[in-house]
């Protein structure tokens, strides 16, 4: 018999964990049971090799209701509103098929969230695909935003907000990753159960057929082999954002019953997972017949029905005797939904086939797969990076050209040409949308949490307006990041460093956050060096959520992203999520008006490490991750919120990829009015002067003020100990300056200037709008 | 005065068009679930955007043929108001109580963002309290708003003013560069000949505070209401 004859090679499974089967069941597993178990135990569906590193990271915090191992993690707002929210990849079906990819995989994210009790009220994104001069990369990019937003935009929940990179090491194998934030009351959240038996399981949604069989435990949790053979792959199935707002709807309704004991997304690996985990949670035992779920094929096997990822569909615990108001309300909204077994006391998945009994299996044993420990091993790369000699590189020669092809890099200039394809203002609450440094939506105006307004037959009448309102109107700010390169060089460092400048992306608008989740992307975690980079990320992550105080709410890894053995950059995307108390103080990076001053928060130093700069001009992607100081960090960030609240700030702005040159630019962009320009004047510290101008030191903010309050805030700044320079002025003649002042050389207290940058704004904002659009737009 | 907001399946917009006419606007609404017959409570009808049916054949193809829709034929032909927003306008099209039809955008892509209209006709229910030739800066958000018509019906359109808003420049040129849509002649907004049916692509009830940046579009609703009640609202 060869290899892969081996019943554990047909299900993706090891020869030691099929002998672990054997010892757990204490007999062999039929077909079916044997299918139960490769998809329950698979890495997408089991986390067994980021299990055990997932456990250090900070889990709790005041507000946190809801921490990992459910569907979505909650946290409070007040006693009457809570925010529901995570994120999730859908890389390798992206890869696939990057419409129906992508598409499905905001239909999976917006479900973890409703099926928490959440109405939707924000999705994000964060993408990565290959240099965009390949025309299959091309392809993926309009494929997958096409996708999103095709999904999304039906479903009528906004986009607000999302990151893209375009970098080599993403060819083989692009990210799709989605995240949702729903709102709901705590009182109402609904969780993954099953309990109390006797009770029913009803499949609610639409009828199951055979597509994504195997997708999570074939297709998620290996890699691609390069040699074109993806068409071998299982199916991506195909979404139907229509069915999936029906289903909303009516989720949402049954959930104003207290008919639902618990409810789960039939997401990846389908009917099985979903029953195994519910009745695992609540500790009882499950009953279903596969021939009583709605199925759109004929002839499917037991296995099929239990594995089939077929979307919009939602596993139900109904309280026995309340089925027919289940039934009611799914007839309301056109949604199929049938009772397929009841909850029993006996711990055992059982699954019958009209009546006849096919597979009976503990439950807890599917919900319980092998822990690893893997192998690390650092790098050998890590070592020959760190010691590249950056003196080899020259300064250049053209600042301006310099500053006009960083600000035209698809990896900095607008990405108007991708969110102008998904809907950002439907629900009538986003205050800041896509392209700020993170995205915010009001809370407390057209969307309540939970149902539709419409099932509660809310009058008019009472409700004579909005002036006058005792309490500032609040939102919720979110933003979503990860610099692949910087962890890719210091998985470690680069990851606290995404935590961070997702917390300063909310910042920066006056919001202060809150938690996390986090979607780490890598490659094959059976690689030792893979391994070591995954576990030294989470460190990181850990040690930033703690400094910060944004405790991690659950999340997603995606492990095997490689093609041929070429791994994506390590990719652990940061979801944060950030509460603004005061949206009359919201604040956003474009410069408001002529006269105010510009002022640098934090330390400048020469850093080219991972740099857009050193990549994009130079070619070299080398050196270490920027410095990150954290508790430095939480002090800018704390003093920051500070004079955002006291009305000290006039436009705030995270300085990130391409440096401080191109932060400034941006904010001459984001002002939208070609008038608007600035005059600013570096102090120059030790090193290289492009290292300063265009290096991504972290824990650094733009802001500026008023001539009339620059006092107060320098009076801030200095009491709050944080590093600051005024750099110049807001000007009225739409040009954009730049100078660098170096020290003399007979006295520190004489500064040589230096003129390096002198454009018009509009040629910045031409070569910032055309970023993507030159690549996409034939 | 109570308004109707017209809820198909699929229809998203239902609960931002309620914030503005009841919390933003002060009016008296309910919503109106696509299977109703009777809508004799109502003063107005607003058929808000969305995805009525998931778009499936065209927009607003599917949404036509509901119970809703025929009394609103017999409400219109009363002489009720009725005001279609984005697929609203669509579903008016193939309903017949507006000319024209929808084709998907010229580009071919979903455009979500700011755009400006030009008031065409600021003497109907709709557009009553704009003023003449005003720019509103108000968002557009589809796949499907590129407006067509025969000849013959836009020269009827032109002739008895029933086109309502041209997508415009900032500063209220019409071009073909601020034309989101490659709609004909720019037409974002029509009003029928007896002057109380109309639709628009762009989303007045996303433009209606200035938090969101805009108040534009209260100036549509504010109209309608001072249509209805001979009371000027201040917006």
């Amino acid at each position: 018999m060869s290899e892969l004859q081996q019943p554990w090679s047909l299900v993706g499974l090891t020869e030691a964990e099929y002998r672990r089967v054997v010892e757990v069941l204490g007999r062999e597993p039929n077909y079916t049971e044997l299918q139960m178990f490769g998809v329950m135990w698979s890495e997408h569906c089991a986390y067994k090799h980021s299990k055990a590193a997932l456990r250090r990271l900070p889990t709790r915090g005041e507000r946190v209701l809801q921490g990992p191992g459910e569907n979505a993690g909650v946290v409070k707002i007040d006693d009457d509103l809570a925010v529901a929210f995570k994120i999730e990849s859908h890389n390798h079906p992206s890869f696939v098929d990057p419409f129906n990819g992508a598409a499905t995989g905001v239909g999976g994210i917006l479900r973890d969230v409703f099926t928490m009790g959440a109405r939707p009220v924000a999705t994000l994104n964060s993408l990565r695909f290959g240099p965009l001069d390949d025309p299959r990369q091309r392809e993926l990019l309009k494929g997958a935003v096409a996708g999103i937003g095709h999904y999304g935009n039906t479903v009528g929940v906004p986009c607000i907000g999302g990151e893209v990179y375009f970098d080599e090491s993403y060819r083989g194998n692009c990210l799709v990753n989605a995240m949702c934030i729903g709102i709901v009351r705590p009182d109402r959240i609904h969780r993954g159960i099953a309990a109390g038996p006797g009770n029913a399981l009803m499949v609610v949604g639409a009828p199951t057929g055979r597509d994504g069989i195997h997708a999570a435990s074939l297709l998620a949790s290996a890699e691609f082999s390069g040699e074109g053979r993806e068409t071998d792959l299982p199916t991506v199935p195909v979404g139907d954002p229509f069915a999936e707002k029906m289903l909303m709807e009516a989720c949402l309704e049954l959930f104003e019953t207290d008919a639902v004991v618990g409810i789960q997304d039939m997401g990846a690996a389908g009917l099985i997972s979903s029953s195994a985990e519910m009745a695992a949670r609540g500790g009882v035992g499950v009953e279903l017949d596969v021939r009583k779920v709605p199925a759109r094929e004929e002839g499917m096997e037991p296995w099929e029905f239990l594995l089939s990822e077929s979307q919009e569909r939602m596993l139900v615990c109904v309280k026995k005797g309340r089925e027919a108001e289940v039934e009611a309300i799914c007839r309301k909204w056109g949604v199929g939904c049938a009772v397929i077994g009841r909850v029993t006391d006996d711990g055992m998945v059982r699954v019958l086939d009209s009546g006849e009994v096919v597979a009976e299996v503990p439950a807890r044993a599917l919900a319980s797969a092998p822990v690893y420990h893997p192998e690390k091993a650092e790098p050998a790369y890590l070592a020959e990076l760190r010691a590249f000699d950056w003196s080899v590189l020259p300064e250049p020669e053209d600042w301006n050209g310099t500053l006009l092809r960083l600000l035209g890099s698809p990896n900095i200039g607008s990405r108007a040409w991708i969110y102008e394809q998904f809907d950002h203002m439907v629900q009538a609450g986003t205050v800041l949308g896509p392209g700020g440094d993170a995205g915010v939506i009001r809370l407390g105006a057209a969307v309540s949490p939970g149902a539709h307004d419409l099932t509660r037959q809310q009058s008019g009448a009472e409700l004579p307006g909005r002036p006058g309102q005792a309490v500032p109107p609040r939102g919720i700010a979110a933003s979503v990041d990860c610099n692949g390169r910087y962890v890719y060089l210091n998985p470690r460092r680069g990851t606290a460093i995404a935590v961070a400048e997702a917390a300063r992306n909310c910042v920066v608008t006056g919001a202060r956050p809150v938690a996390i989740t986090n979607n780490c992307n890598f490659g094959n975690p059976e690689k030792p060096e893979i391994f070591w980079t995954f576990d030294e990320a989470i460190s990181g992550m850990a040690e930033a959520c703690e400094a910060l105080g944004t405790p991690v709410t659950g999340g997603n890894v995606s492990f095997y992203n490689e093609t041929s053995g070429e791994p994506i950059h390590p990719t652990p995307t940061i979801g944060m999520i950030a509460l603004h108390e005061n949206l009359d103080r919201l604040t956003t990076p474009g410069f408001k008006q002529a006269g105010d001053v510009i002022l640098l928060l934090g330390e400048t130093r020469d850093e080219l490490g991972g740099s857009e700069y050193a990549r994009l001009i130079h070619g070299v992607l080398a050196g270490d991750a920027p410095a990150l100081d954290l508790a430095f960090e939480k002090r800018l960030q704390d003093a920051v919120l500070r004079a955002i609240h006291e009305g000290l700030v006039t436009a705030a702005h995270d300085v990130a990829e391409g440096g401080l040159a191109v932060a400034l630019a941006e904010m001459a962009v984001a002002a939208g009015d070609p008038a608007l320009g600035c005059q600013v004047s570096v102090f120059l510290g030790e090193g290289r002067v492009d290292g300063q101008i265009f290096g991504e030191s972290q824990s650094r903010i733009l802001v500026t003020t008023t001539r009339e309050q620059v006092g107060r805030l320098e009076a801030l700044l200095m009491v709050e100990q944080i590093p600051f320079r005024v750099l110049g002025d807001v000007t009225a003649d739409g040009r954009f300056r730049l100078a660098a002042l170096a020290p003399g050389s007979q006295s520190a207290h004489v500064y040589r200037r230096q003129e390096l940058i002198d454009l018009p704004v509009a040629e910045l904002a031409r070569a910032h709008k055309e970023a993507i659009p030159r690549w996409m737009d034939e | 005065m109570r308004f109707g907001i017209v809820v198909f399946p699929g229809t998203n917009c239902e609960m931002d068009t309620f914030h503005v006419l009841c919390g933003v606007m002060g009016q008296q609404v309910d919503y109106v679930w696509y299977e109703t017959r009777d809508l004799a409570h109502y003063d107005a009808i607003v058929i808000p955007g969305g995805f009525s049916y998931g778009d499936r054949v065209r927009g607003g193809a599917l949404a036509r043929h509901t119970p809703v829709m025929e009394a609103i034929a017999a409400f219109a032909a009363r002489g009720g108001l009725v005001l279609g927003i984005c697929n609203g306008f669509q579903i008016l099209t193939e309903a017949g109580l507006l000319p024209g039809a929808f084709r998907p955008n010229a580009h071919g892509r979903y455009r979500c963002g700011w755009s400006h209209v030009r008031v065409e006709n600021a003497t109907t229910p709709f557009t009553r309290a704009c003023g003449p030739a005003r720019v509103l800066r108000i968002p557009v958000s589809h796949g499907e708003g590129n407006y067509q018509a025969d000849s013959d019906t836009l020269r009827a359109l032109n002739e008895n003013r029933q086109v309502l808003f041209r997508y415009c420049t900032p500063e209220g040129e019409v071009t073909p560069g601020a034309n989101p849509n490659g709609s004909a002649e720019n037409i974002a907004g029509i009003v029928n000949r007896a002057g109380n049916v109309a639709g628009l692509m762009p989303h007045p009830e996303r433009a209606s505070e200035e938090v969101l940046g805009s108040a534009d579009g209260r100036l549509l609703f504010a109209s309608m209401v001072e249509f209805l009640t001979g009371r000027v609202i201040r917006v």
